[in-house]
C-alpha cells in the first residue's frame, strides 16, 4: 500500500465523521466563495470595455433633484461623447408593494438609449415597435417570463413620486446577462401626464467613443455646468451602481467581517475532527513509530488527512457556489444592482487555498501531538 | 426515570477541548445572527420611536415620501383652518410647513459621501417634535441662516460642530445647536428655516409636506380623515407614526442577506455539533449500555443526549451574547429606501435579540444532536459492552 492510499483510507475511515466534517466545511466555503465572488464584483472586477466607456451625470446634490433637458444637447456637444439619453427613475408599484414586486422602471428616449446599453439585446423589429409606440415599453427578458408577459400584453404601473399610472404595452424584450428586472418607458409618456416635470431628466447616461476621452469629458462636463444653477457629478455607471450599494452601509466592513467568523469556523471544525480523529488512533501512532516510521512520516500523514478533508469539502462548497450565485444574481434580492456576479477561477482557487491554509494549520498541533508521543504510552493507551 | 442532568453537565466538563470547540463554533454562527439581528432591530427603533401619535403628515395625493410630496404653499392656510388642530404657545393653530431636501456631505472619516436629511420647518415645528431635545447650543432662529444638527450628524460629518459653517445649497449655514432625537429617524437630519431653506433650493411657494397636530390621538386620526377628504386640499394626512413605521422596508436588503448567510452557517455549524455529539456517542458505548442495565429506558437515553446537545448549543448560545454585547450601541448608517438619504441607527442587542439568538443555537442543536441521541439509544446492549 501506497502511503496516499493510506492517506485516503484512513481519512475515510470513520466515514459518518468524514461526511460530517466535510459538508459542515463545505458550507462554510460555500459562504466565504459567495463573499470573496461578492468582493470581486464590486471592486476588482472590470466592466465591459463599452461600459467603462459610459458616464452617469447627475445632480450633484441629490438624485431626488431632477436636470435641466436642455442639459442633453450641451453634453452632447462635447468632442467625444457619442449619445446622450435621459433617464428618470419611475419607481411606480406593480401589483402592490411587497419586495417581490419591486423591479426598477424608467423612462427615457427610445431613440437613443440603446447606444448608451449595448449591453441589452434587442431584435431590431421590436426595438422599432418600441419606438413607435409612445405608449410602449421594453421589458428585461426575465421580467417579462416573471409575470409572463409578451409582446403586445398591456400593464399599468401605479405612480408614487409621479401622479399618473401609465397604462404601458410591451413591445419589445431585450437581454442581457446577468438580467437586470428593469422596464424602460418613453418619458415622453410621462412629461406629458405630469406637466411640472416637463422638461427635465432624473440623470444622463452618456457613451463615450474612446476610452482615452473618459476622464477628461468627465472633467470637461462638470466643469460646464459648475456656475449652472445645477451642478452636476458626473461617475461612471459602474460607481454610480455602487453609490446604491455603499449606501446600504460599510459593506466592507460587512463582508470581511463574515469572511473572518467562517474561516474561524472552518478552522474550529477541522481541528475538532482531527483532535478527535488523532485521539482515536493513539495506540495505531505508536504502532506505526514502532514499525520505523519517524516523527516527521507520522506528522505529514495526519497533516495530509486534515488537508484532504479540508480540500474536498472546499472543493464541494465551490461546486454548490456556482448555482447559488447565479441564482442570487438573478433572484430580487440583487436588488436592480446588474453586476456580473461569477464564480471564477481566481476566486476558486482564493477559497481552495483558504481550505489548504485551514487544513494544515488545523491538523498540525493535534499531529504534532500524536508525534511526539512516547512509544510505550501510546501502545499502554486505552482508547 | 430520567436520567440527571448533572450527567450531562460533567460528561461536557470530561472533555473539555471538545466542548469548547464546538460551542465556539456555534458561538461564532450565532454572533453572525445577533449582529443581523441588532441591526434590524435598531433600524426599527429608528424608525418606531419616530413619530409623534397626535402629530398628522400631510402629502400630496398619492405621493407616499415627503422628499416627492410637494404641493402649492397656498394651500397652507386652508389646511391650518380645520378643526381639531390643537393651539400652540401663541393661540395659533399648531402647524408646520416644511420642505425636506437631500444634501450630499462627506463623511468625517474620508471614506466617502453620503446623502443627509436636511428639513425646513416653521416654528411651530420645533414645539411639534418635543422628544428632540437640545443638547447643546440654541434652536436656529427664523429669518436667519443657521441650522441645528443631531448628535450623529455631528459625530460623523465633518464641519458640524456649533460654531461651524456648513456649505450646502447656495450658500454657508452656520451650526448653532445640536439636538438629540434619542434613536429616532430625526437623528440623521439637519433642521432650519423653511423660508431661508426655500430661497435656498428655489422651492418658494410649495411645501414638501406640512405637520398639524391634535390634541390626542383619537382627535388625530379623525384629523387625519378631515384632510384627506377635503375636496378643496388634494391633501392626504396620515399619522406621523404610521409613516415612519412604513419605511422600517428600508431594512429589507440587509434583512434578506443576513437570512441566506445565517441559514448557510447555521447547517455548517449543525453537523459540527453532530459530529462532536457522535464522538461522545461513540466515546460511551459501553456507558449507554450499562445504563440501559441498570433500568434506564431508551427513551431516557435519547432525551439525555438530546440534552447534553441542547446544553452545548446553550453554551455556545451564551458565548456568543457574551462576544456581541461590547458591540451593542455601536452606530451605523444605512440607505432609507423612501427618502433616499442616510439613516443613522446604533445595534441593538435587545431581550427580544437575544432569546432570538438562544432560540437559533437551540434549533442547531437539537439538529445537530438528535440522530447522535437517536444512535444511541438503538444500540444492542450486548455489542456495546463487550466492545
Amino acid at each position: 500500500m501506497t502511503l496516499s492510499g493510506f492517506i485516503v483510507r484512513n481519512t475515510f475511515r470513520n466515514k459518518r465523521r468524514s461526511v460530517l466534517t466535510l459538508i459542515s466545511i463545505s458550507f462554510s466555503l460555500l459562504l466565504l466563495t459567495l463573499m470573496i465572488s461578492i468582493w470581486r464584483s464590486f471592486y476588482v472586477d472590470q466592466v465591459a470595455p463599452e461600459a467603462a466607456r459610459r458616464l452617469i451625470i447627475r445632480d450633484r446634490v441629490s438624485l431626488a433633484f431632477f436636470l435641466p433637458a436642455y442639459y442633453r444637447d450641451k453634453i452632447r456637444s462635447i468632442p467625444g461623447v457619442t449619445a446622450v439619453a435621459p433617464l428618470t427613475w419611475f419607481g411606480g408599484r406593480y401589483i402592490d408593494d411587497r419586495p417581490e414586486h419591486f423591479f426598477a422602471q424608467l423612462a427615457t428616449d427610445p431613440d437613443e438609449y440603446l447606444k448608451v446599453a449595448s449591453d441589452k439585446i434587442v431584435p431590431p423589429d421590436q426595438l422599432k415597435a418600441w419606438q413607435q409606440d409612445r405608449a410602449g415599453a421594453l421589458v428585461d427578458v426575465t421580467l417579462a417570463k416573471k409575470y409572463g408577459w409578451k409582446l403586445g400584453d398591456r400593464i399599468t404601473l401605479q405612480g408614487t413620486i409621479f401622479e399618473v399610472n401609465p397604462e404601458l404595452t410591451i413591445r419589445a424584450i431585450y437581454q442581457r446577462d446577468p438580467p437586470q428586472n428593469a422596464l424602460y418607458f418613453n418619458a415622453k409618456y410621462l412629461e406629458e401626464a405630469v406637466p411640472w416635470f416637463k422638461g427635465q431628466a432624473g440623470w444622463y447616461s452618456t457613451q463615450i467613443g474612446s476610452s482615452g476621452d473618459v476622464a477628461r469629458v468627465s472633467g470637461e462636463i462638470d466643469d460646464m455646468f459648475r456656475n449652472s444653477p445645477l451642478q452636476t457629478k458626473t461617475e461612471s455607471e459602474k460607481a454610480f451602481q455602487l453609490g446604491f450599494v455603499a449606501s446600504l452601509g460599510n459593506v466592507k466592513a460587512f463582508i470581511l467581517g463574515i469572511c473572518g467568523a467562517v474561516v474561524f469556523t472552518i478552522m474550529l471544525v477541522s481541528a475538532n475532527t482531527m483532535a478527535m480523529s488523532v485521539r482515536s488512533r493513539t495506540r495505531e501512532v505508536a504502532l506505526l513509530k514502532t514499525l520505523g516510521f519517524t516523527r516527521q512520516r507520522v506528522l505529514s500523514i495526519f497533516v495530509s488527512e486534515s488537508v484532504a478533508l479540508a480540500v474536498a469539502g472546499g472543493v464541494l462548497g465551490i461546486l454548490v457556489a456556482i448555482p447559488v450565485i447565479w441564482w442570487l444574481t438573478r433572484s430580487f434580492i440583487a436588488l436592480g444592482v446588474p453586476l456580473a456576479m461569477k464564480v471564477n477561477l481566481q476566486t476558486a482557487g482564493l477559497s481552495l487555498l483558504v481550505a489548504l491554509t485551514l487544513g494544515i494549520a488545523s491538523g498540525y498541533l493535534p499531529a504534532f501531538n500524536a508525534s511526539r508521543m512516547n512509544i510505550v504510552d501510546g501502545l499502554r493507551h486505552i482508547g | 426515570m430520567a436520567i440527571p442532568i448533572s450527567y450531562n453537565i460533567r460528561n461536557l466538563k470530561l472533555r473539555k477541548g471538545l466542548t469548547i470547540m464546538t460551542a465556539l463554533g456555534i458561538a461564532l454562527t450565532v454572533t453572525t445572527a445577533i449582529f443581523l439581528m441588532a441591526l434590524l432591530a435598531g433600524l426599527q427603533r429608528a424608525f418606531v420611536s419616530s413619530g409623534n401619535p397626535n402629530n398628522v403628515l400631510v402629502l400630496r395625493k398619492g405621493s407616499e415620501a415627503e422628499l416627492s410630496g410637494g404641493f402649492d404653499a397656498s394651500l397652507f392656510p386652508t389646511l391650518t383652518t380645520l378643526p381639531g388642530i390643537a393651539k400652540d404657545s401663541h393661540g395659533q393653530p399648531m402647524a408646520s410647513g416644511e420642505l425636506v431636501v437631500v444634501i450630499i456631505l462627506p463623511r468625517k472619516d474620508g471614506t466617502g459621501e453620503v446623502n443627509v436629511t436636511v428639513r425646513g420647518m416653521m416654528p411651530d415645528g420645533l414645539e411639534m417634535r418635543p422628544s428632540a431635545k437640545l443638547a447643546e447650543g440654541r434652536w436656529f432662529q427664523t429669518g436667519q441662516r443657521e441650522v441645528v444638527v443631531s448628535k450623529s450628524i455631528r459625530d460623523r460629518f465633518s464641519h458640524a460642530n456649533i460654531g461651524d459653517t456648513m456649505e450646502f445649497g447656495k450658500g454657508s449655514w452656520k451650526v448653532v445647536g445640536v439636538f438629540d432625537a434619542g434613536g429616532s429617524a430625526y437623528e440623521s437630519e439637519v433642521w432650519g428655516d423653511v423660508n431661508q431653506m426655500a430661497s435656498d433650493f428655489d422651492r418658494q411657494g410649495g411645501y414638501s409636506s406640512a405637520y398639524v397636530r391634535a390634541t390626542d390621538p383619537v382627535a388625530a386620526d379623525a384629523l387625519k380623515n378631515r384632510v384627506s377628504d377635503d375636496q378643496r386640499l388634494k391633501l392626504e394626512g396620515s399619522l406621523e407614526t404610521e409613516y415612519y413605521a412604513k419605511q422600517t422596508s428600508s431594512g429589507a436588503p440587509i434583512k434578506y442577506i443576513g437570512i441566506v448567510v445565517a441559514i448557510i452557517m447555521a447547517i455548517g455549524s449543525s453537523f459540527a455539533a453532530m459530529n462532536t455529539m457522535y464522538a461522545a456517542v461513540a466515546y460511551r458505548g459501553r456507558e449507554i449500555a450499562t445504563l440501559r442495565v441498570i433500568g434506564f429506558s431508551r427513551p431516557a437515553i435519547l432525551t439525555s443526549f438530546v440534552l447534553e446537545s441542547l446544553l452545548l448549543a446553550l453554551l455556545g448560545a451564551a458565548a456568543g451574547i457574551l462576544l456581541m454585547l461590547p458591540f451593542n450601541g455601536m452606530e451605523t448608517g444605512t440607505s432609507n429606501a423612501v427618502t433616499f438619504s442616510e439613516v443613522v441607527f446604533a445595534l441593538r442587542i435587545t431581550p427580544e435579540v437575544a432569546g432570538a439568538a438562544i432560540v437559533f443555537a437551540l434549533i442547531m442543536g437539537l439538529v445537530g444532536g438528535f440522530a447522535p441521541a437517536w444512535h444511541a439509544a438503538r444500540q444492542n446492549i450486548l455489542n456495546a459492552l463487550r466492545g
